[in-house]
């Protein structure tokens, strides 16, 4: 049985279509990345399979619990950290920690030892008696992730967990999501890729309200990406001529400037690799680095999503 | 469903954020001000220069009766604001700051989070009432008489029941606003439409200001009920509150 179960989901705010026929399938145990752009409608799923709202039309289950008809049995199966998490900031993390478990029916040792022990994998016990008003966003995101552990959850819904933090953050809480593998099913929405390829084992994309490809990270690198090359010399002017005159070659798709280094991406790999290196040295450029590059995810994402929008 | 657990944190919060404090000091200061300013206003007026002869001559000295009418004026105005004012942003400010919607995916149902809510500040509503009529007793009875205990505490009961009525309109108008400046506009269209019907003869006699002045006869050894006003603030304070519970269950927080 699925973690996380859609069809059809539908969202419309007057004739602003949130989602539209949204589909979506997590197995249990996946870190799940919910990638697509700014207003894609990822927020609003989120919000849908935490009970914070209801769609206009569609199905949900969320660890075999109706969404929509059993709302109140699924608090107990799900844990949820939303963009900017909000506290009582008048409590402390660990007097905040032990309300939540309160709420959640916890013995006040249970409490206690599952406190103590989310204070430390938040690296929060430090702080743990000074008032959350006090805190950083990096650590009231920590808290939030903590908060979202309290009862042991079976899925654990995380609104851009770390978008809006420094890169010290970032790695905080990314290295916490990670270390929640094999504990319970994640499902991450965010618009940072780099989040997505360094953490999740599954990524949907989704655009404009629909899920435009759901899939394992590395089967979507090899099905949407596409072969490149990079290229990196002292001498841009002789780069520049030599890309003009790949460009006139069947096999090649496109020679882009990226920062520095061309980007070659190509249609037939096996005739690039015999042919570009010698062509250089023909040319007589000096080059600092010639590489095949590892398709990212970024360019699966600008693929798919850039066709969505052309479309 | 996790009644008590969100009760006690509301109390918390309450005493935490000084609302309790603030509550409680208000109502002692006009509880205590109460027969103090019924005692002296006339020795007050008596050093104001320039007064008409004979004006002074013509003010009954005060007695326990303008101590009592002048509790009931303090309280009928600034216990009403203070409901109002401590009530209308209890919820619609966690819906602004995203509490609302974090805890609402907790194992608390949206009628839980309102009705603790209103619970608490019932809670805190009473304790700055019996401290009002603590001081109010206290100061009566050194600068006037005893006041007798039985009409007292239904005076103060019956004022309860007012602020009541006052809050769970406040709460509802904080349901329904998505902005606190929505909130504070609805609570105070409530204010005026209550008050305003309130004053019309015959109509005003269902209406909950009618039990301000229950009480006071009451307490001034008068005869004569309300209890239709009374039916209508118990009615009035169930019907808000449903309101608010259907309301918010519909809600996207």
């Amino acid at each position: 049985m699925s973690s996380v179960h859609v069809d059809a989901l539908k969202k419309y705010y007057g004739a602003v279509h949130a989602l539209d026929g949204l589909q979506l399938e997590v197995a249990p145990g996946t870190i799940f990345g919910f990638l697509g752009p700014n207003g894609a409608g990822k927020t609003t799923t989120l919000r849908i399979l935490t009970g914070l709202a209801r769609p206009t039309s569609g199905t949900a289950q969320v660890a075999g619990v109706d969404v929509l008809m059993e709302g109140s049995r699924l608090s107990r199966h799900i844990g949820h950290l939303p963009e900017e998490p909000a506290f009582y900031t008048w409590m402390t993390p660990r007097e905040f920690l032990d309300y939540l478990g309160r709420l959640y029916g916890l013995s006040s040792k249970a409490r206690l030892s599952r406190t103590r022990e989310l204070l430390a994998l938040v690296h929060l016990e430090e702080v743990s008696k000074r008032r959350i008003a006090g805190f950083s966003r990096g650590m009231r995101q920590r808290l939030g992730v903590a908060a979202a552990l309290i009862h042991h959850p079976e899925v654990l819904f995380l609104d851009e967990p770390a978008s809006a933090l420094d890169p010290a953050g970032r790695k905080e809480v990314l290295d916490l999501i990670e270390n929640l593998r094999g504990q319970c099913t994640v499902v991450m929405s965010t618009h940072i890729l780099a989040d997505v390829e360094r953490v999740c084992d599954v990524v949907g994309i989704i655009a404009k309200g629909r899920m435009l490809v759901q899939s394992r990270r590395e089967q979507l690198l090899e099905k949407y990406a596409i072969p490149a090359f990079e290229v990196e010399g002292d001498d841009q002017a002789a780069l520049l001529l030599w890309a003009q005159e790949l460009r006139r070659l069947p096999w090649v798709i496109s020679v882009v400037p990226r920062n520095g280094p061309f980007r070659i991406t190509v249609r037939d790999v096996q005739s690039a690799k015999r042919t570009l290196l010698a062509m250089a040295v023909n040319s007589g450029l000096t080059l600092n680095r010639y590489e095949e590059v590892r398709p990212s995810l970024e360019d699966v994402f600008l693929q798919l999503v850039g066709a969505e929008d052309v479309s | 469903m996790n009644f008590i657990t969100v009760f006690r944190k509301e109390m918390q919060e309450q005493w935490r954020t000084y609302r309790f404090l603030i509550v409680a000091a208000v109502f002692a200061a006009f509880g205590l001000a109460s027969p103090l300013l019924a005692k002296f206003t006339p020795e007050m007026l008596k050093v104001i220069p320039g007064l008409p002869p004979g004006l002074l001559d013509s003010i009954p000295a005060p007695t326990v009766a303008d101590a009592i009418s002048q509790y009931v004026k303090n309280m009928s105005q600034f216990g009403i604001l203070l409901a109002l004012l401590v009530t209308m942003g209890v919820v619609v400010q966690e819906k602004e700051r995203g509490t609302a919607a974090f805890f609402l995916t907790r194992p608390v149902s949206r009628e839980t989070f309102l009705l603790a809510k209103y619970a608490a500040l019932t809670v805190t509503f009473i304790c700055g009432l019996a401290l009002a009529a603590l001081g109010c007793w206290y100061y009566t009875l050194v600068l006037f008489e005893p006041l007798a205990w039985g009409p007292f505490l239904v005076l103060n009961g019956l004022m309860l029941v007012v602020f009541l009525v006052y809050m769970a309109l406040a709460l509802l108008a904080s349901t329904i606003a998505r902005s606190n400046g929505v909130a504070v506009g609805l609570a105070f269209v409530a204010l005026i439409l209550i008050g305003g019907i309130g004053s019309i003869p015959t109509i005003g006699d269902y209406f909950p200001g009618r039990l301000f002045s229950w009480g006071t006869t009451n307490m001034l050894g008068g005869t004569g009920t309300a209890w239709p006003a009374f039916g209508v603030s118990l009615g009035i304070i169930v019907l808000a509150m449903l309101t608010a519970c259907i309301v918010f269950r519909r809600q996207e927080v």
